[in-house]
């Protein structure tokens, strides 16, 4: 078993384990590339953007979502690994959303990607469950005290994807120019969309 | 088990990061890391669930030092679990890609763990009805966990409302040991903020999914 107390640098064990598993047949290069592509290119925050534009431009399309995440998200073609079963939590004015994973680094990955290091950190895993309000301070979102704040923690196969409240100014963008403006991290909530 | 994994109300990390717009993998071998990670339970025989025990088990000076080093080791646990790598295979040959000369250690006899499935994926349908409806109060479980557990530390003995009923899904806690996927009932359960941290909290509300073994009635 790996031992404590003999670090091996992460970018050689990683190397090392590829090459005993390459010469098994067990990896190849096309796989490791594709994956990577994948990830990189294509599955990303750019997905729930389309989504949240979708749900503010189309009132039907935010009540599918709302009601069933996995299958209205499946309507613009994002499923996946980590996307098995999705629910949509929609902020408001008097309800704000915030979405952890604890135990791990649980992550709706169809419509998000990869999660970012700040989610995968100790400090956000351990603090948001305990002091939220706080902690979203400290990202700069300051929520009034008449803000209720909700705190999900992600420990099943369940994902959770926040709807952030659409920015006012916007009533006259189209739903191109809405997604461009929703981030990652509006979209997990620790932060709002802004007009631009 | 009670691991660094399990991390929820732990105090003392610090200040959280800043929200940088970081592209998935800061370096090449970041991404290697992550197929390897992604591979390794096809790879060895095993399960997502197993996947993450492997991690939890990872020593915690390793744990936290790095996302991407603590899913490689990850990956290492699970596959060296099914006889697919050794650490000492590892280490033998990041020396030689190093460009130190040592021998190769023996390629282990792999043993995969047989355990069947009902199919791809976590979400399966039970027979049996839900034995909690929205609205019904609930207890956590008291656990001593020697094995892999989603019932975290901060959640148990603590007393929440069913809030939905969730997709029945493969019971990580035997998932995990192969003992079976054992699918059961889930629910997202609420909890107010003073019931786990006392009545100083902040005031808010927390909702975790919670798996009908680690339930009961509230009295």
């Amino acid at each position: 078993m790996t031992s404590p107390t003999e670090h091996l640098d992460p970018a050689l064990r990683v190397e090392a384990l590829a090459s005993l598993l390459a010469e098994r047949g067990l990896i190849d290069e096309a796989t490791v590339e594709t994956f990577i592509k994948t990830y990189e290119q294509s599955v990303g925050p750019m997905n729930g953007a389309k989504v949240v534009a979708r749900a503010w431009t189309d009132p039907e399309y935010r009540a599918r979502l709302l009601a069933d995440g996995t299958a209205a998200i499946g309507e613009l073609g994002f499923k996946g690994p980590q996307g098995e079963h999705m629910v949509v939590l929609e902020n408001t004015p008097a309800v704000h959303h915030v979405v952890v994973c604890t135990l791990c680094s649980c992550y709706p990955w169809p419509v998000l990607g990869l999660p970012p290091s700040w989610y995968k950190d100790p400090a956000y895993r351990s603090r948001v469950v305990r002091e939220p309000r706080r902690v979203l301070a400290e990202f700069g979102l300051e929520l009034d005290d008449s803000v209720e704040i909700r705190v999900y923690d992600s420990s099943s196969e369940v994902r959770y994807m926040v709807l952030p409240e659409r920015p006012a100014g916007t009533e006259n963008a189209s739903e191109e120019e809405l997604s461009a403006l929703v981030t990652r991290d509006a979209m997990v909530g620790v932060a709002r969309v802004t007009a631009p | 088990m009670d691991g660094i994994h399990d991390m929820g109300g732990m105090q003392g990390f610090g200040h959280v990061q800043k929200l940088t717009a970081d592209p998935p993998f800061a370096e090449p071998w970041e991404g290697k890391a992550f197929v390897i990670g992604a591979l390794a339970a096809r790879i060895s025989g095993t399960n997502l669930h197993a996947f993450r025990h492997a991690i939890n088990r990872v020593p915690p000076p390793e744990y936290l030092a790095g996302y991407w080093n603590r899913w490689t080791i990850g990956a290492q646990i699970l596959m060296e679990d099914s006889g697919i790598v050794t650490d000492e295979q590892v280490r033998a040959r990041a020396a030689r890609l190093s460009g130190r000369d040592v021998p190769e250690p023996p390629e282990p006899e792999p043993h995969k763990p047989e355990m069947p499935s009902a199919g791809a994926g976590n979400l399966r349908s039970l027979d049996t009805p839900p034995a909690f409806a929205v609205g019904d109060r609930v207890r956590t479980a008291d656990l001593d966990p020697v094995g892999h557990t989603r019932l975290p530390r901060y959640a148990r003995r603590r007393t929440g409302t069913v809030t939905a009923i969730l997709p029945s899904q493969i019971f990580p806690d035997t998932a995990a040991h192969f003992v079976g996927e054992n699918p059961q009932h889930c629910y997202a359960v609420e909890f107010d903020s003073r019931e786990l941290w006392g009545p100083d909290a902040e005031p808010f509300r927390l909702t975790i999914d919670l798996f009908e073994p680690y339930l009961e009635p509230a009295q």
